[in-house]
């Protein structure tokens, strides 16, 4: 395609380019539009929205930092970000570490690997509202799949989500089994593409599994995992579906999310500036993160 | 090839255009270009929400019908139906305000109705409500949740108050007699006990504690107990109080000392909804209302429903619901959309009071909902004498929520409902999910949060 020739004659370099381009402009047009209208231009709205009071009939009304301080104020606000962090955190731990060594293991695996890959991706590909509930069931803790599971090896059950001091590690366990199935695919692809020599090598020096995780694996895939840190983090700072559909945000505040009180802002509340101005203050909280982590991980690298 | 490239490009850059001003066209609000192509007797075209979904095909059946039958009464009319199941629900309704499809009559539940005013995101219909003809046999009470001072911005659909609504099964079951419900919270707790006690993950009695239905639920228990959730001004919280702390040590005490409110709780409007309609709960605070969408929605049976009134009950929390109209509604919409509604809704013997029909098609009647109209009314009394007269329900598993309701007055919810609602939900999960929890502490805690709110008037 690129090497169009044109019978006609020319009409000047810059013509020539743009038509030579004419294709490729096309393509990128699309992308460009979709963005624009359901990811840019919504963007843009929400920064807006932060800033007005509008009942999405009259004219908005400008309302400069009214709004933040409305949310500022909120009793809730200090709970939100805390148990944000705190799922951020928790999901590191589980939702980070587990796909990795999921997909390590997947990789030693000389049978069924196909088959086990499947079956870690299943999750990602139920819709999350059905894997939501499903845990419903299984955290009930009087007939629920866990409960009973306990109390087969004599292990008195948990409250799981109902009570405050594990239902956000109740969440983040929904969230990992949701989720991992991408995360493990990924590193699984990043495993394949080291050289098997490297193994070979470590292997002739004496060095056990763990340390050829750590010398060969790790520092091989780390660029992955890198990007993958990142993007976990900005994914998990936005739970919602886990505490909306499995605790309503309780007991006691104990799930109540930055996402979550947004979504009671906008929507229950009929606040769209109280909601508008913590989507804000959580897209500039990961826009910073996002631009420090890079940075180091950059300087790091150089 | 090259022709073919530049066909390409010109589809897309197209599509940029139409794109844009596909979504350019955001601004306008209630459709009021859709009539403008009928030049001829200004015909009006009204939308209209909360038609039911075709999953219920009774009662779809029989809304269309009436549609037809309005429509041939007033040819100058037309209705355009919208379906929605549920038909109202927080994300559709402010993303319909804002994309221009909401209904010229949409439909609300009264816990939104304050708000939706203060916000101005309904047409205030003062000026032509007087076209109703029983507009002045509307019960005050329910009327005023429509009003801001004088001016009136709905009518309404159904109302209906608290009440304790009951397994008659599980009451048989545990030895319990379902002709002489509860009428003491003592009697409601050995209740719970015995039903509790039939084992196999029966529950005794149910109480929500998340998504905001805590607070609504505590709401209508406090109302029941004489206590109240704001000041008579409205300016301070009033729920930190006697009444208040027995509602949350009366279940307190239902959680752990009996045993009878089952392990699992965070319950939302749903989870009660399929408990109930599975036959594995035996009580529950509800309206008649739920006895209904056990029934439709849950599989529940009728027959194994009966609804009390709520033990003790001093006052009981009204709920319902009804239609308000566009913000940028004309004035001959709202003319029409009145006509229809009172066609469909407020008219005895037609539309949703049409009980011969009812009990035609072998729905449910003689449910005791919706009774707006105030009793002794004609209008209120037809209705009462066409329910009994059609019944299809065994009415006399209501009596003694019917007996009771003249003596309990209604009262409606706090404003700021939602926002205090979600603070309550607190002190209810606590008390449901923690054997230790501090009822004092929690109550003054969400207290002092609840006069933050307020303050912001």
């Amino acid at each position: 395609m690129t090497t169009t020739t044109a019978p006609r004659p020319a009409r000047g370099p810059f013509r020539n380019a743009l038509r030579r381009n004419l294709t490729a402009y096309g393509f990128l047009s699309g992308a460009l539009i979709v963005f624009a209208f359901f990811s840019w231009y919504p963007m843009v709205r929400e920064i807006l929205l932060s800033f007005q009071k509008t009942n999405f009939v009259d004219p908005p009304e400008w309302v400069g930092l009214a709004n933040l301080r409305t949310v500022f104020a909120d009793a809730a606000f200090a709970d939100a970000w805390l148990n944000t962090l705190a799922f951020t955190g928790l999901a590191l731990v589980f939702g980070y570490g587990v796909p990795f060594l999921a997909a390590i293991v997947l990789n030693e695996l000389r049978h069924a690997r196909a088959y086990l890959r499947f079956i870690v991706y299943v999750p990602v590909m139920l819709p999350p509202a059905v894997a939501v509930l499903l845990f419903k069931w299984f955290y009930d803790p009087g007939p629920g799949l866990f409960n009973q599971i306990l109390d087969v090896f004599s292990i008195p059950g948990l409250s799981w989500l109902d009570s405050s001091s594990t239902a956000l590690v109740s969440l983040v366990i929904v969230s990992t089994w949701m989720n991992m199935g991408t995360g493990t695919l990924i590193y699984l692809a990043a495993l394949q593409s080291i050289p098997g020599e490297l193994y070979e090598a470590a292997e002739l020096d004496g060095a056990g599994l763990f340390k050829r995780v750590w010398h060969v694996t790790i520092p091989q895939t780390r660029l992955i995992l890198l990007v993958m840190l990142l993007l976990q983090i900005v994914a998990t700072m936005q739970v919602f579906i886990e505490p909306y559909l499995l605790t309503g945000g309780g007991p006691e505040n104990a799930t109540v999310t930055v996402a979550y009180l947004m979504y009671q802002y906008a929507f229950n509340y009929g606040d769209f500036g109280g909601g508008g101005a913590l989507g804000l203050m959580l897209m500039v909280v990961l826009m910073i993160f996002s631009a420090v982590y890079l940075r180091v991980s950059r300087d790091d690298q150089g | 090839m090259r022709t073919r490239t530049r066909n390409l490009a010109c589809l897309l850059a197209a599509g940029l255009v139409l794109g844009a001003a596909g979504c350019g066209g955001d601004a306008g609000g209630g459709g009021g270009g859709k009539d403008a192509a009928s030049g001829k007797n200004a015909k009006v075209t009204i939308t209209v929400g909360c038609q039911p979904p075709k999953s219920n095909k009774i009662e779809r059946q029989e809304w269309d019908e009436d549609v037809a039958a309005f429509e041939k009464l007033h040819p100058d009319i037309d209705i355009e139906s919208k379906d929605a199941f549920p038909c109202i629900n927080p994300e559709t309704f402010q993303a319909k305000l804002a994309g221009g499809t909401m209904e010229d009559v949409f439909y609300v539940y009264y816990t939104d109705v304050k708000k939706i005013i203060q916000n101005r995101q309904a047409a205030d219909i003062s000026p032509y409500v007087g076209t109703l003809k029983n507009y002045a046999h509307i019960r005050p009470d329910v009327m005023s949740v429509f009003k801001d001072g004088d001016k009136v911005y709905g009518v309404p659909r159904n109302t209906y108050s608290m009440g304790l609504v009951y397994n008659r099964k599980l009451f048989s079951q545990a030895g319990l007699n379902p002709d002489a419900p509860p009428k003491t919270w003592a009697e409601v707790r050995e209740a719970a006990k015995k039903i509790a006690g039939l084992g196999g993950g029966v529950v005794g009695f149910g109480e929500y504690s998340a998504g905001n239905t805590g607070g609504w639920h505590f709401t209508a228990s406090l109302y029941a107990r004489g206590g109240d959730v704001v000041t008579p001004d409205g300016t301070k919280a009033a729920f930190n109080s006697a009444e208040g702390k027995a509602v949350l040590e009366n279940l307190k005490q239902m959680r752990w000392t009996d045993n009878s409110m089952g392990t699992k709780q965070l319950h939302q409007w749903e989870d009660l909804m399929r408990l109930m309609g599975s036959g594995k709960l035996g009580m529950m605070i509800g309206a008649p209302d739920v006895v209904q969408a056990v029934n439709n929605d849950f599989r529940g049976k009728y027959e194994d429903y009966g609804v009390a009134a709520v033990p003790e009950a001093k006052a009981s929390l009204a709920g319902g619901d009804g239609y308000m109209f566009h913000p940028k509604a004309t004035p001959e919409k709202i003319r029409a959309g009145l006509l229809w509604l009172e066609y469909l809704k407020l008219t005895p013997g037609k539309g949703q009071f049409d009980y011969e029909r009812g009990k035609r098609l072998n729905r449910p009647v003689g449910l005791p909902y919706p009774d707006f109209y105030a009793p002794g009314t004609p209008p209120g009394d037809q209705i009462l004498a066409d329910r009994e007269k059609f019944a299809t329900v065994p009415v006399e598993h209501f009596t003694s929520y019917v007996e009771a309701s003249p003596n309990i007055p209604n009262k409606l919810e706090p404003p700021k409902a939602q926002e205090l609602y979600a603070l309550l939900d607190k002190p209810m999960s606590a008390v449901l999910t923690n054997r230790d929890a501090n009822i004092d502490q929690l109550l003054a805690e969400a207290a002092s949060k609840a006069d933050q709110v307020l303050s912001k008037g």
